[in-house]
């Protein structure tokens, strides 16, 4: 880490604590905004968070690592949340995780080796009447076929992002 | 001149052209000059599901459905201009559905709270702080027979009343927005359609049973929830319906949002107060029941976003009319997420007392193919599976009860015959094991245990002693277990062994699964007849287990072949053969 990386890690915690410190039961949230910062929790802000709020560095990790929800490594450029949800199941989404993984190379919860793509699987976007449900970033794609997982995927791929640009 | 309003929404769901048929609207308007009288508004959501575009017309309160592009104009024209109604456009509404908790969704802008008071909205509130007699409010739910809609169905007066009654000076009242049931999606709708009914009924819970302040617990992975829920909440704070002297009362009350971090555990009610403490998300063993100690110890009532959304109005119309729909122990209505097999995938809220049937075929529009009702899953990975010889079952606590299923939070999800029950409780337990927080050993070892077996028994290796094991460590996990979650993990083992003895026997005995779902239990074969020697099964086959020629013909070897079912897929003359 730059020192100037380090500086901006530091007002952010600073910003951070100073907004939660009145309320009680401040951790969770405060990972939330962190998270939201830099897409996943990264060590030394956790550590710099322990000393901001005084609070041992093992209740942190093991908050963080308790839920799902967040991450201690950087994530992928592109997400995909693959829906497992009962609704999708029974629609075949199994099929479609099986198909990413194999045109990916990549298993559940890990990153492309070109760290273009994560696949995450989640259990229910909430929209079960599009049954199965991929959702990349922030697109979601409903009923898709497995035929169709090659094109959507192909749609994120730098050679094609740059010929747009 | 009072502006005719109209709304409308592209609910295909193909891609959502909404922005298109807008534009085409603002046209056509233009052209006849009719763009100062009529005010046209996109809303995200309408009710009615993949139904193309829905246009709703309010002077003439008429619904049209399926609009065509080229309709638009006859519709500016006809019904806009002139005021006639197109019989032909009208949307047929299945009959059935009483929307109490749904009642805005779709009819007002969300992010607008003077459209939901101009629907009664906050009256409720007004009535009680005026009255200033929180024990009636709590008499009016007694009345009503309102009970919690997150799934176990505990009276809701009574929670209120229990922690009303713990002599303490702070308390807090929590909403439950943590929903994690996979294919359940009805607090979604109620916050993203209508947060202020549910922020009302907080306001409410926290004034009858004398809290200052209320958590609304959201799912993370609900962004557009949140951000709604927090636009509701700024807006009830500028209208003086938060915070210090609400609607000139002494009456002081306070919201506050926190998010979950996706974990299904922490919808158990005491996993969820250790989650909003900031800690992580493991219940612990109650009494002390969180109406006494719950909240930093404070007592503490939880209530789902369903029931929350119910409160206003019970207040409004009185706990008589509530108690005058449904059954005889359960009152009102039920939201149900109704997915699956079923053709008209959606939210639907109806009366309790309906039967499975009329949600299915009359609400749902029955199957999506020609294949036959299996099963009817109700109240998700803690719930159970329906056979189709009890569809008419009247749906209230009661009855899912005894068929071995529950109410749950709502999720109900048709399964026909092309979905294995064995492989179906194998789905909900690996849930529930995943999502199992480890605190206690029944649900962490249990569960782990029976998933085992599971596995075991789809992969071809069970044997019928298997089938006495899994009994006997459900039934630790349903006497052992410190929550709800590890509690009911193994319902659906138990509903569809119930239900399904014969589909386990099939793959226990014939080592056969008949709805081809477990692959290890699958042969593929090459019928000869139909072959047309292309080679393209034997060039695309991974493991080589595929090998002839032109003039013999071709085989698969069934030692050799990995169940990966690319032979199949890639056959352009269904020559192979699955069983």
């Amino acid at each position: 880490m730059t020192q100037e990386e380090n500086k901006i890690m530091l007002d952010e915690i600073a910003s951070l604590v100073s907004k939660w410190k009145d309320k009680e039961g401040n951790l969770i949230m405060i990972l939330h905004e962190l998270q939201n910062f830099y897409g996943y929790v990264p060590r030394p802000a956790a550590l710099e968070l322990s000393r901001a709020l005084h609070t041992p560095l093992a209740r942190i990790y093991e908050v963080i690592t308790f839920y799902n929800f967040f991450k201690l490594e950087p994530p992928g450029k592109h997400i995909i949340s693959l829906c497992l949800g009962t609704a999708c199941y029974l629609k075949g989404s199994a099929i479609l995780l099986n198909e990413i993984k194999g045109l990916l190379n990549v298993e559940e919860g890990a990153t492309t080796k070109d760290g273009l793509f994560q696949l995450d699987v989640v259990r229910c976007l909430g929209c079960c009447g599009l049954a199965p449900v991929i959702k990349i970033d922030d697109k979601v794609y409903g009923k898709v076929q497995k035929s169709e997982v090659m094109g959507i995927l192909s749609q994120y791929n730098n050679h094609q992002e740059e010929s747009v640009k | 001149m009072d502006q005719k309003i109209v709304f409308i929404k592209d609910t295909g769901i193909e891609n959502d052209r909404t922005k298109d048929y807008y534009a085409l609207f603002l046209n056509l308007l233009r052209e006849n000059s009719l763009e100062d009288q009529v005010q046209i508004n996109r809303v995200a959501d309408i009710g009615i599901y993949n139904q193309g575009l829905v246009v709703k017309i309010f002077e003439q309160d008429v619904i049209y459905a399926n609009v065509k592009e080229e309709q638009i104009k006859e519709i500016v024209l006809k019904t806009i201009k002139e005021g006639k109604v197109i019989k032909e456009l009208l949307f047929q509404s299945p009959p059935k559905q009483l929307r109490i908790v749904l009642r805005n969704c779709g009819e007002i802008d969300p992010e607008n709270i003077d459209e939901y008071i101009a629907k009664d909205g906050y009256q409720a509130l007004n009535k009680a702080v005026q009255e200033n007699k929180p024990e009636k409010i709590i008499e009016e739910l007694k009345k009503s027979g309102l009970r919690g809609r997150g799934g176990a169905g505990f009276p809701t007066w009574l929670k209120w009343k229990l922690t009303r009654e713990t002599p303490e000076a702070q308390k807090y009242v929590i909403c439950n927005a943590d929903e994690g049931d996979p294919g359940a999606y009805m607090d979604r709708g109620v916050l993203e359609g209508d947060p202020h009914s549910v922020i009302e009924g907080l306001i409410l819970a926290g004034f009858a049973i004398g809290a200052n302040k209320g958590y609304f617990y959201v799912r993370a992975e609900y962004p557009l929830a949140v951000q709604r829920v927090e636009l509701a909440l700024a807006q009830a704070y500028d209208h003086g319906l938060l915070g210090k002297n609400i609607l000139g009362s002494n009456f002081n009350f306070e919201i506050d949002i926190r998010l979950g971090a996706g974990a299904f555990v922490c919808g158990e009610e005491t996993a969820l107060i250790a989650s909003i403490e900031g800690r992580r998300g493991t219940p612990r063993p109650r009494p002390p029941y969180p109406s006494v100690k719950g909240l930093w110890d404070k007592p503490t009532a939880i209530n789902n976003v369903e029931t929350l959304a119910n409160i206003a109005p019970i207040i409004l119309k009185g706990g008589d009319w509530y108690a005058a729909i449904g059954t005889e122990k359960s009152k009102g209505t039920k939201v149900f997420a109704l997915t699956g097999k079923v053709k008209n995938s959606g939210l639907v809220e109806v009366p309790m007392g309906i039967t499975l049937r009329e949600i299915v075929y009359d609400i749902g529009g029955g199957m999506i193919s020609s294949k036959g009702i299996k099963a009817v899953q109700t109240g998700g990975p803690s719930g159970g599976v329906i056979p189709q010889e009890y569809l008419d079952t009247p749906v209230d606590y009661e009855n899912l009860q005894k068929l071995g299923s529950i109410m749950g939070s709502g999720g109900m999800i048709v399964m026909d015959e092309d979905d294995c029950m064995v492989d179906i409780a194998k789905f909900y337990l690996g849930f529930c094991v995943d999502e199992s927080c480890g605190k206690c050993v029944p649900c962490r070892i249990g569960g782990y245990q029976m998933l085992a077996l599971l596995d075991k028994i789809t992969e071809g290796q069970g044997k019928l002693e298997d089938i006495e094991k899994l009994k006997r460590i459900a039934l630790a996990m349903q006497k052992a277990s410190l929550c709800a979650l590890g509690q009911t993990a193994a319902n659906p083992v138990v509903s569809t062994l119930k239900y399904f003895f014969a589909e386990y026997q099939d793959h226990i005995v014939d080592k056969k699964c008949r709805s081809h779902k477990c692959k290890h239990l699958l042969n593929y074969s090459i019928i000869q007849d139909k072959c047309k020697r292309c080679r393209v099964c034997l060039i695309n086959c991974p493991v080589n287990a595929i090998s002839g020629d032109k003039e013999q013909g071709f085989l698969v070897d069934p030692k050799i072949c990995i169940r990966c079912g690319k032979c199949y897929e890639v056959c352009k003359f269904n020559a192979i053969a699955k069983e």
